[in-house]
């Protein structure tokens, strides 16, 4: 069996806005399939990624409904990225910055997003194989 | 001897010194191995015939240079019409080598 890493990614991007969104979920994703200890540190829009109030739309423009738009939702892709963590023995612990989180009031996360601080990175880090942060500039 | 992996996300031909991981690049290669990933726009230098990226040369002093085929294909890219000394690859590789203890740096 293949040893179990930790790893740390830190995330700055709000979501619907940038690739560098889609490609850290590809790779928090491919580490979770593998059954590593993931630790995501999201901070400034990052936050945004697991709030529990996103909500899927029609599209008007489109002529589609709600069913019809199948409008993917970042924290749909947070729990289900945390359910593959755990379906392959792993874990993903989502920090979501208390100080980001209460300046955009996005206080509402799913289960299992909990609220940290810049110094949680720190240690987070501290703890992993290898730490990878995704800067917005 | 160091491994480190640098992340290129952006275009050189778009964004002012998105060319200095190519030169980060070429000065660590010296006495390191050194990986050049290439993401997202990062891709657009490495398809043939783009002018001047430089990959060939820095190939030749053993730099990895890699495409992350999931961009190059969102970007009608063909793998097989890429830069001399620019393979293909996927992000399982980043992770590899994150896992590794590579010494990594997104830009």
């Amino acid at each position: 069996m293949a040893e179990r890493k930790t790893l740390t990614f830190a995330l700055m991007d709000a979501p619907y806005e940038s690739a560098r969104t889609t490609t850290a979920l590809r790779l928090i994703d491919i580490a979770a399939r593998r059954g590593y200890a993931v630790n995501v540190f999201a901070y400034e829009g990052a936050v945004m990624l697991p709030f529990s109030r996103q909500q899927p739309h029609p599209n008007a423009v489109h002529g589609r409904n709600v069913e019809e738009e199948n409008h993917l939702l970042t924290k749909d892709i947070v729990a289900a990225l945390m359910k593959a963590a755990e379906r392959n023995g792993g874990k993903l612990d989502w920090v979501n910055c208390s100080l980001c989180v209460d300046e955009r009031g996005a206080g509402e996360a799913i289960e299992g997003v909990r609220r940290g601080s810049p110094a949680d990175f720190w240690r987070l880090a501290e703890a992993s194989d290898n730490t990878l942060v995704i800067g917005t500039r | 001897m160091a491994r480190y992996l640098i992340i290129e996300s952006r275009c050189s031909f778009a964004v002012d010194q998105a060319d200095f991981c190519r030169d980060l690049a070429r000065r660590l290669a010296a006495d390191n191995r050194v990986t050049l990933f290439l993401v997202q726009n990062g891709v657009m230098p490495a398809r043939a015939g783009a002018h001047g990226p430089g990959f060939a040369d820095l190939a030749r002093i053993g730099v990895e240079i890699l495409a992350d085929d999931f961009s190059l294909r969102e970007r009608g890219i063909s793998s097989d019409r890429l830069q001399p000394g620019v393979t293909p690859s996927t992000l399982e590789f980043v992770i590899d080598r994150l896992a590794d203890g590579a010494k990594a740096f997104w830009h």
